[in-house]
């Protein structure tokens, strides 16, 4: 029954180009009224690399970024900053063509999160599915039965005949979802990008996709990027975690670490809050999260964690603090850890982890 | 006629947290509503009692449950944008609910409201706003602190945290144990999530098509579950460290109440099943080592039968 769930390709040594590469990545809206307009800085210079069959867990509260991160990836928002790379290519220009958008999202394709509203009621899911075929120009027309049952046949919709030709409200969540997948699938992507995908659906139809995307990790190669709040979900998933607050990436690093040795006092934060069996809640329970949950519309000048750090010092309050390695491909911006230059990465100056 | 829930026996003691946790539509909530009274028609109790404190709910008119909801029993739901009243101030909602009860005196009511909101935390200035000025976390303090101002001596929370944020919720479900330690009320916590009811309830009872199958104390049925569908619930739940293996979870999907299997509901999913006993003969409700109750033909040889 057990089966390690170890990437597929190693990633340091891959010598292959990132499958995503974001550099600087920033998104501003603006809101209110003319003349009372605020800024609302949703993405704040986001740096990161999705390797190739590499699944990268990105985790945060409501309002930390985690759809904007997606959105603006797949072009769907328009970034305010940043490059997106993909494949080692050239970086996105900044008014992409119809037609560069359109080779851009043949690699990069998205799960929703609402597999009820993500499907068109009117049309039956055989339309939803060969959408992209067509629009990608993946097979001949003549092809496209075939190709689709065999997307429906690849995300556990078996036999593909008996669900072709429903219509969303005749399946269950769960088979929504799978239909969701098979339409991502049909760009023939190298790049899942997953919006809390299983968040909508019940506790055993939860896994069972989780454990379909990591089954297509491991026999296409995917990369995936699974957004989720539920750190669990993400342990199981990914093989690297990023941790985003207010829009900034504060901790990205190896799972086993991020959850297991969590460096930024948020992600520490976020740990001790996950529903943990092994937890001892009400006995030896001390937990106080300070504070209120950022407003996007006036970030603290430094961190953005400022206001409910328990560690707090006066350089966070005026800038931003630099990334600091604290393992192999695991880095934190905080100050509480030595730089990296300084000739020791990954000297704790915090308070033991969790 | 749909049979939701099925024949479940369950007990809260004074200041106990007593968990149930199943699949969606597995009865957990309609249990809730059943037990306090609050099942809308068609829907009714068939059969079977609910006391509290030695009165059978089910046999008190609507004005008498009415006197005792609040005061002695309260109940609070996920959506609690959907309890508040959008067009009301907190502060009236309140008063409206204790004058309901008795409490006629407005200062009086007033000083028992603010101190509730001390209680869960919500700072006072919050109590003369309307419900959408308060985030998400803070309506459900609010809504708590609604749901406790009488002081009621058992609390049903059907998934009061699920919509909220895993830090939210641990402050919240923190300020709710430090109250009931400090109030001594019990409650029912009603969840899917698993990992969290292990966490914070004393007893758990997992639900399967309607019925309790196995009830054990909250460590006893983390450790050691045996139910065989309270070890497949169990492995839906990645856990938050370790070595990271693949779970199978749960095959399958729940069935049809309107047209249950015979014999044990769960058999057609169950890894365990014994061909030729499962599928025709009803499980039967074994007690295994004291405090636990599974409903499992895998026991029922070991053991002796409950009562």
């Amino acid at each position: 029954m057990a089966s390690a769930l170890e990437p597929v390709v190693g990633t340091e040594e891959t010598k292959e180009a990132p499958v995503l590469e974001v550099r600087g990545l920033t998104k501003h809206y603006s809101v209110g009224r003319l003349g009372r307009q605020k800024t609302v800085h949703a993405l704040s210079d986001i740096d990161l690399s999705v390797e190739k069959g590499e699944v990268l867990g990105l985790v945060g509260e409501s309002g930390s970024g985690k759809t904007t991160f997606i959105r603006t990836v797949l072009q769907l928002d328009r970034p305010t900053a940043g490059e997106i790379r993909v494949q080692g290519g050239e970086a996105l220009p900044k008014r992409p063509s119809q037609r560069r958008l359109r080779e851009h999202r043949r690699h990069v394709q998205m799960i929703f999160q609402d597999p009820y509203s993500s499907l068109d009621s009117l049309h039956t899911v055989r339309y939803s599915v060969t959408r992209p075929l067509r629009a990608f120009g993946i097979v001949p027309r003549s092809a496209e039965r075939k190709a689709v049952e065999d997307l429906f046949t690849q995300v556990g919709l078996v036999p593909a005949g008996d669900f072709l030709d429903r219509h969303p409200y005749q399946l269950s969540g769960g088979q929504r979802q799978r239909v969701g997948v098979a339409r991502a699938l049909a760009a023939r992507p190298a790049l899942l990008l997953a919006d809390e995908p299983t968040s909508m659906l019940d506790v055993s139809i939860r896994l069972s996709i989780m454990n379909l995307l990591l089954d297509l990790r491991s026999s296409q190669s995917l990369s995936l990027v699974f957004v989720t709040h539920d750190l669990a979900g993400a342990y199981y998933m990914s093989d690297r975690i990023a941790i985003m607050y207010a829009g900034h990436l504060l901790e990205i690093g190896p799972s086993s670490e991020v959850m297991g040795e969590p460096r930024h006092p948020y992600t520490q934060l976020l740990r001790r809050a996950a529903p943990d069996p092994e937890g001892d809640f009400g006995r030896d329970s001390q937990f106080e999260a300070q504070g209120d949950p950022p407003d996007l519309t006036s970030l603290p000048p430094g961190c953005p964690f400022v206001p409910r750090c328990p560690f707090v010092r006066d350089e966070c309050q005026t800038a931003l603090p630099e990334w600091r390695d604290v393992g192999e491909r695991h880095r934190v911006r905080c100050v509480l850890y030595g730089l990296a230059d300084d000739g020791h990465p990954g000297v704790a100056l915090a308070q033991k982890p969790v | 006629m749909v049979t939701i829930v099925r024949d479940v026996n369950l007990t809260v003691d004074t200041g106990e947290v007593v968990g149930i946790a199943g699949e969606s539509g597995c009865g957990k909530t309609t249990l809730a509503l059943a037990a306090t009274g609050l099942l809308e028609p068609p829907g009714r109790v068939l059969s079977g009692s609910v006391r509290y404190q030695g009165t059978d709910l089910v046999s008190l008119s609507p004005q008498e449950l009415r006197s005792l909801r609040l005061s002695e029993i309260s109940m609070v739901f996920q959506a609690s944008m959907n309890v508040l009243n959008p067009v009301m101030r907190i502060r009236d909602q309140f008063l409206d609910g204790m004058a309901a009860h008795g409490v006629r005196s407005s200062e009086e009511a007033r000083a028992r409201a603010e101190e509730t909101f001390d209680l869960v935390k919500i700072p006072r200035r919050y109590f003369d706003a309307y419900p959408h000025q308060l985030s998400g976390g803070m309506r459900q303090r609010a809504v708590i602190a609604l749901a406790l101002v009488l002081r009621p001596k058992l609390l049903f929370l059907d998934e009061p945290t699920t919509a909220l944020d895993v830090v939210v919720q641990r402050s919240i479900l923190q300020s709710l144990n430090d109250l009931r330690r400090e109030l001594g009320f019990g409650v029912v916590f009603i969840t899917h999530d698993l990992s969290l009811l292990v966490e914070i309830a004393d007893r758990i009872a997992i639900m399967y098509a309607g019925a309790v199958v196995e009830e054990a104390a909250a460590r006893d049925l983390y450790k050691n579950p045996c139910h065989p569908y309270t070890r497949a619930l169990m492995s839906s739940f990645p856990p938050l460290g370790g070595s990271r293996q693949r779970l199978e979870g749960i095959t399958g999907v729940p069935p049809d109440m309107r047209r249950l299997p015979g014999g044990c509901s769960f058999a057609p999913r169950c890894p365990e099943v014994i061909a030729g006993t499962c599928e025709r003969i009803d499980p039967p409700s074994i007690r295994v080592d004291g405090e636990r109750v599974v409903v499992c033909h895998l026991y029922s040889e070991k053991e002796a039968h409950v009562g």
